[in-house]
């Protein structure tokens, strides 16, 4: 019995050696193994995934016995060319992903201004802190919240019924899904901005004052070139969040975005994913648009 | 010695292989036969009640599934139920067909019934093996929602219309027509249903109101009427507060002040009265459309002989009267309305529980609209288009 243990053990010693010599022989290999399961993973999970609802968006549902047929044609994408909504659908969408961003833009960026190059250690930390504390809480209750200090007899209104001021009707409006929108992703444009602003060496801006630039001209040529791609890459993340989000809508707003189009015809109407994976290449091909003008303004070196 | 063990152990394994594949054919065999049996005849029919499976998986209309009657039905019958709430027939008909053997049973009203049958997603059942199925008002114990040639798809539960709600300390004089959510006095205030079956009310309002269009049946519409009772919708939507999702939706828009007059089932307006809103719910003039609701079988279904005791459980008259009285609906069983008094004085009549057929009939029930008008003619609009309306009138 030993002696076959001890043979075995030999055995799997000589293969071991003879492998981590082929290792050590052909780099390319070790590297290429160690690879395999997060690059199958990723291959897997994500890029087949993405595949799948490409192809899917080519079959059709019947809508008689609910089956999906696995034949080729354009009926889906035929239906989203020729029917006005689902284009109005996407503007809004568009447009609103766009006007978050631009929001969170203006709210973050002097915010991380002063984190990054005014505030003292201590206080930086403590605005770190308030900064992620909300991504600690959970998402719906942040938007159920929202939904409490909208509605007619909310808090807001009654802040401004003390103050005299007459009722806000924002409850279930756009401009209620674009503040709620604005609010739940501003840390994702703060720490970028962030990032990017704290990465200036401060010499810069003592160059800048030396030449004699002022306050404003070092900021116009120095600060923002600089904390541009920060910028880009943290718009990259409001854009993308408004643009696939469904939740928020249903709960504080009371019209359609491509993702409750998508949810609905998901769970809710037919069970059409072929017709939900159609629409679904809208946002992909938006996002990758995006991307591609983000690249040209180097916000990939920001992240 | 070895050698010898080594060949055991092959033939082994050869004969646990072999085992198993017949076990998975026989499985496969079983299963496709039941399917099949499941749906075509009714001979394959259990004639008795089993011993339970100890879990029974729901999926229900909100307030239909409440601890009051769930609770004794878990002690009685040892079946843990677990309920999943739906918010629209939609809904219902995608769980049950994506579900798989995941659900059990269905709440299904008449606009779902019929094409979970011929989605073949619901099995035949028995009703002679649910003692109080004798005591159904005759309409509903073949309706033509669950009973197809003769065959049961389910048990009919419970009824009623859908009501106009308001707030009646915003909302005066008191409406007395479906006018009243497509008018723009109350821009802002008024909620309905997110369901393309509510382009049925359109249709019933228009029916009353445009005579010359002809509607007989707000479910069987030709392309005219149908065009009419879109429009009709687009022009209501800027005056809409919110289309609700969820009976709990309505029940929070109305709380927060945020909704004064709306499309509603009776649970929300018991639900809101119990919370000391002032609210008011009616039928208008024009009618009212309506639900009756069915608890079917999903022909996956891995817990049949809980299922059978839940159809038993729900039948009898105290749980009738339970429920009839939490949601506000009418019982399907006639022996319900005293307890209903019993429970809630006035509640039987309240709840048109000992109402003539002729109520009943009054009450345009949802069903599934299809191209078959129904006169031999096949230019209605069939739900699919509904359903692209829906999303069309929504924007």
């Amino acid at each position: 019995m030993a002696q076959v243990v001890g043979e075995a053990g030999g055995r799997t010693r000589a293969a071991r050696l003879r492998l981590s010599a082929a290792f050590w022989r052909r780099p390319w290999l070790r590297a290429g193994s160690l690879l395999v399961p997060p690059a199958g993973a990723y291959i897997l999970v994500y890029v087949a995934a993405l595949a799948v609802l490409f192809v899917s968006a080519f079959w059709t549902l019947n809508t008689f016995t609910g089956t999906i047929e696995h034949t080729w044609n354009l009926d889906n994408f035929r239906t989203l060319w020729n029917d006005h909504t689902y284009w109005r659908i996407a503007g809004r969408t568009i447009g609103l992903a766009a006007a978050v961003t631009f929001t969170d833009i203006l709210l973050a960026f002097p915010l991380a201004y002063f984190m990054a190059r005014l505030a003292g250690p201590r206080l930086r930390t403590v605005m770190f802190v308030m900064v992620l504390l909300p991504l600690w809480s959970s998402y719906l209750a942040r938007i159920y919240s929202w939904r409490l200090i909208l509605s007619s007899d909310g808090a807001l209104n009654w802040w401004l019924s003390k103050l005299g001021l007459p009722d806000q009707h924002l409850a279930y409006t756009n401009w209620a899904v674009w503040i709620v929108f604005s609010y739940i992703w501003l840390p994702f444009m703060i720490l970028p901005i962030y990032a990017a602003l704290e990465r200036i060496p401060p010499s810069y801006v003592e160059a800048s004052a030396d030449l004699g630039a002022r306050g404003r001209t070092t900021f116009r040529r120095v600060i923002l070139p600089l904390a541009l791609p920060g910028v880009v890459a943290g718009s990259i993340f409001t854009f993308s969040l408004t643009l696939g989000d469904y939740i928020t809508p249903i709960l504080v707003g009371n019209t359609q975005f491509i993702g409750n189009v998508i949810y609905r015809n998901v769970l809710g109407l037919s069970y059409n994913l072929p017709f939900a994976a159609a629409y679904a290449t809208v946002p992909l091909a938006v996002m990758a648009i995006y991307l591609i003008l983000a690249r040209r303004a180097g916000a990939f070196e920001a992240l | 010695m070895t050698k010898h063990h080594h060949r055991v152990a092959g033939w082994a394994a050869a004969a646990l292989a072999v085992g198993a594949l017949a076990f998975v054919a026989a499985g496969c065999g079983g299963s496709s036969n039941k399917s099949s049996s499941g749906t075509t005849s009714a001979s394959n029919l259990p004639t008795s009640i089993g011993q339970g499976e100890g879990k029974l998986s729901l999926v229900a209309w909100e307030g239909y599934t409440q601890p009051q009657w769930v609770k004794p039905f878990e002690q009685q019958t040892g079946c843990q139920v677990t309920s999943k709430y739906a918010g629209s027939s939609d809904e219902m008909v995608t769980l049950m067909r994506q579900g798989g053997s995941q659900y059990d049973m269905v709440s299904a009203s008449g606009d779902a019934s019929l094409r979970l049958i011929q989605g073949k997603n619901v099995q035949a059942v028995n009703p002679a093996l649910i003692p109080d199925f004798k005591n159904f008002i005759p309409a509903l114990k073949a309706p033509p929602h669950n009973t197809v040639d003769g065959v049961h798809y389910g048990i009919s539960l419970q009824w009623g219309p859908n009501t106009l709600l308001y707030n009646t300390s915003k909302v005066t004089p008191a409406p007395s027509s479906w006018e009243a959510i497509y008018d723009p006095k109350y821009k802002g205030q008024i909620t309905v249903p997110d369901n393309p079956i509510q382009i049925a009310d359109a249709a019933l309002y228009l029916s009353k109101t445009q005579p010359g269009l002809g509607i007989t049946d707000p479910y069987e519409l030709t392309q005219k009427q149908f065009d009419a009772a879109v429009s009709l919708m687009k022009q209501q939507r800027p005056l809409l507060k919110k289309y609700w999702a969820l009976a709990s939706d309505e029940i929070d828009l109305f709380k927060n002040g945020d909704a004064a007059i709306g499309a509603s089932w009776p649970y929300q307006t018991n639900t809101l009265k119990a919370d000391k809103v002032p609210v008011k719910d009616m039928i208008p003039t024009e009618g009212a459309t309506g639900w009756a609701d069915t608890w079917m079988l999903s022909s996956k279904s891995k817990h049949p002989n809980c299922a059978y005791q839940w159809m038993k459980w729900v039948s009898t008259p105290k749980v009738q009267a339970q429920q009839a009285i939490y949601f506000g609906e009418t019982p399907a069983n006639t022996k319900a309305c005293p307890i209903m008094d019993s429970l809630s004085p006035g509640s039987c009549e309240q709840y048109h529980a000992n109402a003539p057929a002729s109520y009943f009939d009054s009450i345009k029930f949802w069903k599934t609209p299809s191209a078959d008008c129904g006169n031999g003619k096949t230019d209605c609009i069939d739900y699919s288009k509904w359903q692209q309306a829906w999303t069309e009138i929504k924007g």
